[in-house]
């Protein structure tokens, strides 16, 4: 297996490879080699969003070559927190680095004007993407696929005008239903000119083992499809949580303010499923098929004329624009939904941040002049799409604030305690006990996905945890997830790749490594990526804990703050920090 | 020796390569190919088309898959699923100048890899546009042993008997 970089140098106009087989060696791929090249190639006391701050993604040694390791990691300074920033997503993007053989792209510089990148194979262009500014990301995908190579086998990614504006958690659209969300790629791929990345190759991987390697294939894939391990990813999809998350108390309503919602049924996955859903794809080489796509006709005449628009929806974008704005509605949700696709914004940051807005008008903290006469209020949909428009503009200060994330607005204007930032990220919907908020804290993205607080949350509402539990389970998931995200693997196939599988698996395209190994490697990741954490000054001991979290109860009842300085003291010594 | 496709589990009747099985015995039993029964169940995972290269060439690609799933206007579009027609007079042998598309008295046409100089004659002379030159230049062309099928996870593909 090739371990190439390439590295495309924006300032210069320039590319080349470089074999970096030492790297992969120590790090195996994916998260583990992304955090290193950050390490590499960001100066300490960076702006994220000047030319010096570099864009990293890799793929690991499992890529294209087994079913459900479909992710790419991207690492690099996040605009929103100002600390790692780093983001997952799945399409095609894998398999095209794959077949490209490239296994991570660095991104030096800034382009004068605005740019795109075509990479084919090993040809490098640098093109002219002036006249696709200021284009919607949904739409430029459209137009690329017309002017570039590669139909089937390559991937597009893109920003929208949220990202050339620089708002601070602008995602990248990949493959137009997949996504970098979090943390502000967006906004990175803006500030360097960047407008999309379109990745095909044409080489294929050999194994040194091919019976062995379709043996375990073999095994995996039927695991995969034939097992209940992934069905609930399946049927449903996430957007089964809903419903689950609304009877244990544990939906985010209107801003935390409530946990359960009077309209999660209406909003529900089972209802998305049964009335809106049409079809559902996958990744490139995922059987599940989880991407779930709803179907949104209106009627814009008397005569029988209809738009429709095909949405993608899950779970955490159903809890930003849904429960926690109170709206009841399946149309409402899409289109608001939509309305971040097109714009190319994070949907859970969006969310958290009008829920936050919705609140600070109510209670005086901003003014309708503020808001410019939108009226941001639960449930209404029309006026929080004129308010997705004024962010993305930066109509006026008000706006401007909310383009920057939720913590810093609410540093401006007030209403810190009801602010749903953990770490300077706006918080996904899980309002189930102390582990998610503990996960969230320490996690090294702030993300639900870093070790899957809520989970531990879930289990100890049924059978109670102690607080040293809950932190060794949150240590543990920190630790392991460290090794599966540098394989790069779908995390809703987890279940799958046990330590004894992705052994197997690592094994039959010759890497061998013991669980022992594998183990001292997710450690030593996450050591590394606090590395980085800390010297773009990430300090966990002062990390706020918005006050509304103490308010609302939770799937596990009141949480008490002692109990999150209890665990975020063992999380500490365990640490042994 | 183990053949590689003993490896799949057959999911549906007929699947095999048949290299074990003597003339006669061929000849009697009607020819056999791979249909896209469902196309509108695709989920554009693309499982078939690694299956098709893992198992007949022992490699992870998409340029050496005989199936081919191609999308249409991106992932919002419909996939189309392309396979080998398994024609009764097939051009792809009529355009092939060295004989490496050779058609058997059963109907079944073998493709002789080493006679193959990549022209491409047959992937021009193929409408469907199922066939396609690997990496190295030479032809990928289905031989309806359905190893896909097993690894389509949505019940797109079937073998069904070819009538004469």
């Amino acid at each position: 297996m090739l371990r190439r970089v390439l590295y495309i140098d924006l300032d210069k106009g320039e590319s080349f490879v470089e074999e970096r087989r030492d790297l992969f060696e120590e790090w195996l791929g994916g998260t583990g080699v992304a955090t290193q090249l950050l390490l590499e190639e960001c100066p300490a006391g960076t702006d994220p969003l000047s030319p010096e701050a570099p864009i990293i993604f890799s793929i690991g040694p499992l890529n294209a070559l087994f079913p459900a390791m479909t992710k790419t990691v991207a690492t690099f300074k996040s605009p929103l927190t100002g600390e790692l920033g780093e983001s997952y997503a799945g399409g095609r993007l894998a398999m095209a680095m794959r077949f490209a053989s490239h296994e991570s792209i660095v991104i030096r510089g800034a382009a004068d004007r605005p740019c795109y990148i075509s990479i084919r194979d090993d040809d490098v262009q640098i093109k002219d993407a002036r006249s696709i500014w200021g284009i919607p990301a949904t739409v430029v995908g459209y137009i690329l696929r017309d002017v570039e190579t590669g139909v089937g086998r390559r991937s597009i990614i893109r920003i929208g005008p949220g990202g050339e504006r620089l708002v601070k958690y602008a995602g990248v659209v990949v493959d137009t239903y997949r996504h970098f969300g979090r943390l502000g790629l967006g906004a990175a791929f803006g500030s360097k000119n960047l407008k999309a990345i379109v990745v095909s190759g044409t080489e294929d991987v050999e194994v040194p083992d091919s019976k062995r390697y379709r043996e375990i294939y073999k095994r995996l894939y039927d695991t995969v499809v034939q097992t209940d391990v992934m069905e609930k990813y399946h049927d449903i999809g996430t957007p089964i949580n809903i419903n689950v998350l609304n009877q244990l108390k544990g939906l985010p309503t209107r801003n935390f303010q409530e946990s359960s919602f009077e309209g999660a049924e209406k909003i529900s996955g089972e209802v998305l499923a049964d009335d809106y859903l049409f079809r559902r794809v996958s990744c490139a080489h995922c059987p599940i098929g989880c991407i779930h796509i709803g179907m949104l006709k209106t009627s814009f005449s008397r005569d029988h004329e209809y738009e429709i628009r095909k949405i993608s929806y899950d779970f955490e974008l159903i809890y930003a624009l849904g429960s926690n704005l109170g709206v009841s509605s399946p149309e409402g949700v899409l289109e608001l939904i939509e309305a971040c696709e097109r714009q190319g914004i994070d949907a859970i940051s969006t969310g958290v941040v009008l829920a936050w807005a919705t609140e600070a008008l109510e209670r005086g903290l901003i003014t309708p002049e503020d808001a410019l006469s939108v009226n941001l209020q639960w449930n209404d949909v029309d006026e929080y799409l004129k308010a997705i428009d004024n962010i993305v503009k930066k109509q006026n200060e008000f706006y401007s604030a909310l383009a920057e994330g939720v913590e810093a607005a609410s540093e401006r204007y007030g209403g810190r305690e009801f602010a749903m930032a953990l770490g300077k990220n706006e918080v996904p919907g899980y309002h189930t006990g102390p582990a998610s908020i503990v996960g969230l804290t320490v996690g090294v993205r702030h993300s639900h996905l870093d070790n899957a607080g809520y989970s531990i949350d879930q289990r100890a509402a049924k059978k109670p945890l102690s607080p040293e539990e809950m932190v060794d389970a949150i240590i543990r998931e920190d630790d392991s997830r460290g090794v599966y995200n540098s394989l790069v693997g779908c995390l809703f196939a987890r279940a799958v790749y046990t330590t004894e599988n992705v052994i197997e698996a690592l094994g039959s395209v010759g890497i061998e490594k013991t669980e022992g190994e594998l183990e001292e490697l997710g450690r030593r990741i996450f050591d590394e990526k606090y590395r980085f954490k800390r010297r773009e000054g990430f300090d966990l001991e002062a990390a706020p804990v918005p006050r509304r979290f103490y308010e609302t109860v939770s799937a596990v009842g009141m949480i008490e703050p002692e109990t999150i300085e209890e665990m975020m003291k063992i999380y500490r010594r365990r640490r042994g920090w | 020796m183990k053949n590689s496709q003993d490896l799949v589990e057959p999911s549906a009747p007929g699947i095999g390569t048949g290299e074990a099985e003597g003339e006669a015995e061929r000849a009697k039993r009607k020819r056999r190919r791979l249909k896209v029964a469902h196309p509108e169940r695709c989920i554009g995972c693309l499982s078939c088309m690694f299956a098709c290269s893992r198992i007949n060439t022992g490699r992870a690609s998409l340029a050496r898959s005989a199936i081919k799933v191609k999308t249409q206007g991106g992932l919002e579009g419909d996939f189309a699923v392309v396979v080998c027609h398994a024609c009764k007079d097939p051009p792809c042998v009529a355009a092939c100048p060295t004989g490496a598309l050779e058609q058997r008295e059963d109907g079944r046409v073998v493709f002789h890899r080493d006679l193959c100089e990549g022209c491409g004659a047959c992937a021009e002379a193929c409408l469907i546009r199922a066939i396609s030159l690997d990496a190295e230049g030479k032809a990928v062309k289905c031989k309806h042993c359905g190893a896909c099928i097993a690894f389509c996870p949505h019940g797109v593909l079937e073998m069904e008997e070819v009538e004469d």
